[in-house]
């Protein structure tokens, strides 16, 4: 198998998963809390906060890259902060490429989410209060296990979504081969340079059945959760 | 155990501004649609906050605007059957029933093996909600609430969701209910029917307002409920005892203003019940009526008529220490010249009864 694609490729497609992976667990709490609080809380600046969330959808992802290496570069405000509290450094590491994915990835998710949360019935929660369950019980036992399809859908969509990610990734960590070289970013600099198209070729079609797997895993699972949730 | 309630909330044009005390058994907030009921009901479960007043249970404040207090839902320990039921869709029927137990604090309270044989539902614990009839769904509910060891029983409009023959399966079960518990219970209903066969309290809500308040008899009987309770509907709720069970396929009973007779019961001599007789379903006599097929015919007082605006007159009567209600023409009310304080007869061309012994109703 290595004689297929070089040590550089097989390095672009575990850390290409690596950090989807990252990028998906991770911006799972929050997403799922800012979905919660899209769907059922009443606030200022709501619509912020929805637009806020929407905006790595619609902004060039170059700009998404550049504000992060504004922010998290190791001179930005945030990102020297990290390194000075914690030692932790995002720029041109592949931690990096796991916000920039995240960051890319988050609108996908709290959509997905949101809509699961919507589709269950407040009602159900308002019943397992007067049971007796507080607030975080209530989450628990019945918000959660009712979302787990959409949970599951945000989920995927989120991980696709990062593995996918270039524009960001590359304006704020580069391409560097081992660190910070994603499937993405792998393929783009294969395709700069004569005879790359072979490998290039190769991590597509890796690339291709890594989507179509976590797509039908994902229907499987959601159909499952659903069956459960709705106990046909 | 009380519940004593007093609040005011404004939703646009509908102002709701209720005031009532009830005791324990069953208190029954009746009203049309649209009267408020569930906002009341919603209010005192916590899940409405309203704009200012009190609610307290048995001394225990759980609302009080003025001091700033407002006891979050899963604090109050109220049992909650919604209209439509709202079980669990993921948990199967056992996992519903179960779901408030482990958040009720430990002491004493009915255990599943109870609730299940007192509602019947020890057959249908492994299935899912989905697989259940409206009937058997409103029972798991009333079972859910009860395992959650409330400290009152709240119901809003349990039946109004099902058909008629689903309504006759539950009844008994909440009769069941009011006798064999100590749980006080609130009960929403714009049934006249379920509230004379239930209530031993009556609160009628009308326009946003507790109009009128008291024993379930006396409240149902008042000429002047007319209006809140329906034409069709009016009536008097009176307490029987079974007195016996005659050979000819007739029960006996005995009410405070004398003797009717019903087709055969199954509830033994002794027992207590309720009768309720409307008002469409009782005919004035001046004279003691004699060859008439009618059976069941009671000296009555008359204490007060009341025109309404058709071409009726609701005669208000003392039967015994009891109250009869009468809805007869103006036309025959002149013609017979009824005032009060004359003795007449009503005969009763029906009665309808409460099938389970009431206890103390």
């Amino acid at each position: 198998m290595t004689g297929w694609l070089g040590p550089e490729e097989w390095q672009a497609v575990a850390l290409s998963l690596k950090v989807a992976a990252w990028a998906t667990a991770l911006s799972l709490p929050p997403g799922i809390l800012v979905a919660y609080a899209l769907a059922r809380w009443r606030f200022r600046g709501k619509q912020v906060l929805n637009a806020l969330v929407l905006l790595p959808l619609i902004l060039p992802p170059v700009v998404t890259g550049w504000v992060l290496l504004l922010g998290f570069g190791r001179n930005g405000p945030i990102g020297g902060w990290l390194e000075a509290q914690f030692g932790l450094v995002l720029a041109f590491r592949w931690t990096g490429a796991v916000l920039a994915a995240a960051i890319m990835a988050f609108p996908l998710m709290v959509r997905a989410i949101r809509q699961g949360i919507e589709a269950v019935d407040p009602r159900l929660e308002e019943a397992a209060a007067t049971l007796g369950a507080p607030r975080l019980a209530v989450f628990a036992t019945v918000t959660l296990p009712l979302i787990l399809p959409g949970l599951i859908t945000g989920a995927v969509l989120a991980f696709a979504k990062a593995m996918g990610e270039f524009g960001a990734t590359i304006t704020f960590v580069s391409s560097i081969p081992g660190q910070t070289q994603t499937l993405s970013t792998a393929m783009f600099t294969l395709l700069q340079v004569p005879g790359g198209e072979g490998p290039a070729l190769r991590l597509a079609a890796i690339s291709v059945v890594i989507a179509v797997g976590a797509l039908l895993v994902s229907e499987l699972l959601a159909r499952r959760a659903a069956r459960r949730v709705a106990g046909a | 155990m009380s519940l004593q309630v007093d609040i005011t909330h404004r939703l646009g044009e509908f102002a709701l501004e209720v005031r009532f005390e009830a005791p324990t058994g069953i208190t029954a907030l009746f009203g049309r649609s649209g009267t408020g009921k569930t906002t009341v009901v919603n209010a005192v479960a916590g899940l409405l906050a309203p704009q200012a007043g009190r609610i307290l249970l048995d001394g225990e404040t759980l609302l009080d605007t003025a001091r700033g207090i407002d006891l979050p839902a899963h604090r109050r320990r109220l049992g909650y059957v919604f209209q439509d039921g709202r079980l669990f869709p993921h948990l199967s029927v056992r996992r519903n029933l179960t779901f408030g137990q482990r958040f009720a604090p430990a002491g004493d309270g009915p255990d599943l093996d109870e609730v299940c044989a007192l509602l019947g539902i020890a057959d249908l614990l492994e299935r899912r909600p989905q697989a259940l009839s409206g009937g058997e769904k409103q029972r798991i509910a009333i079972g859910r609430a009860l395992l959650s060891r409330p400290r009152m029983l709240l119901m809003d409009e349990p039946l109004a969701a099902l058909d008629s023959a689903r309504k006759a399966e539950i009844l008994p079960y909440l009769e069941r209910l009011r006798d064999r518990t100590e749980i006080p219970m609130l009960y929403v209903s714009h049934s006249v029917a379920e509230v004379a066969r239930l209530a031993t309290t009556v609160v009628v809500l009308d326009g946003g307002r507790a109009v009128r308040a008291g024993p379930a008899e006396r409240v149902l009987s008042d000429p002047a409920m007319v209006r809140q309770i329906g034409l069709r509907e009016a009536g008097a709720v009176l307490p029987a005892r079974i007195a016996r069970h005659h050979a000819d396929g007739l029960t006996e009973l005995a009410i405070s203003g004398g003797r009717l007779f019903l087709p055969r019961m199954e509830t033994p001599p002794g027992a207590q019940t309720r009768v309720r007789i409307l008002a469409h379903d009782v005919i004035l006599s001046r004279a003691a009526p004699e060859g008439l097929s009618a059976l069941n015919i009671l000296p009555v007082r008359i204490i007060a008529l009341r025109e309404g605006s058709g071409p009726g007159v609701i005669v208000q009567m003392q039967c015994g220490e009891d109250r009869l209600l009468a809805r007869i023409t103006r036309r025959s009310a002149e013609a017979m010249a009824l005032k009060p304080d004359d003795a007449i007869h009503a005969v009763i061309k029906s009665v309808s009864v409460s099938r389970t012994d009431v206890g103390t109703g």
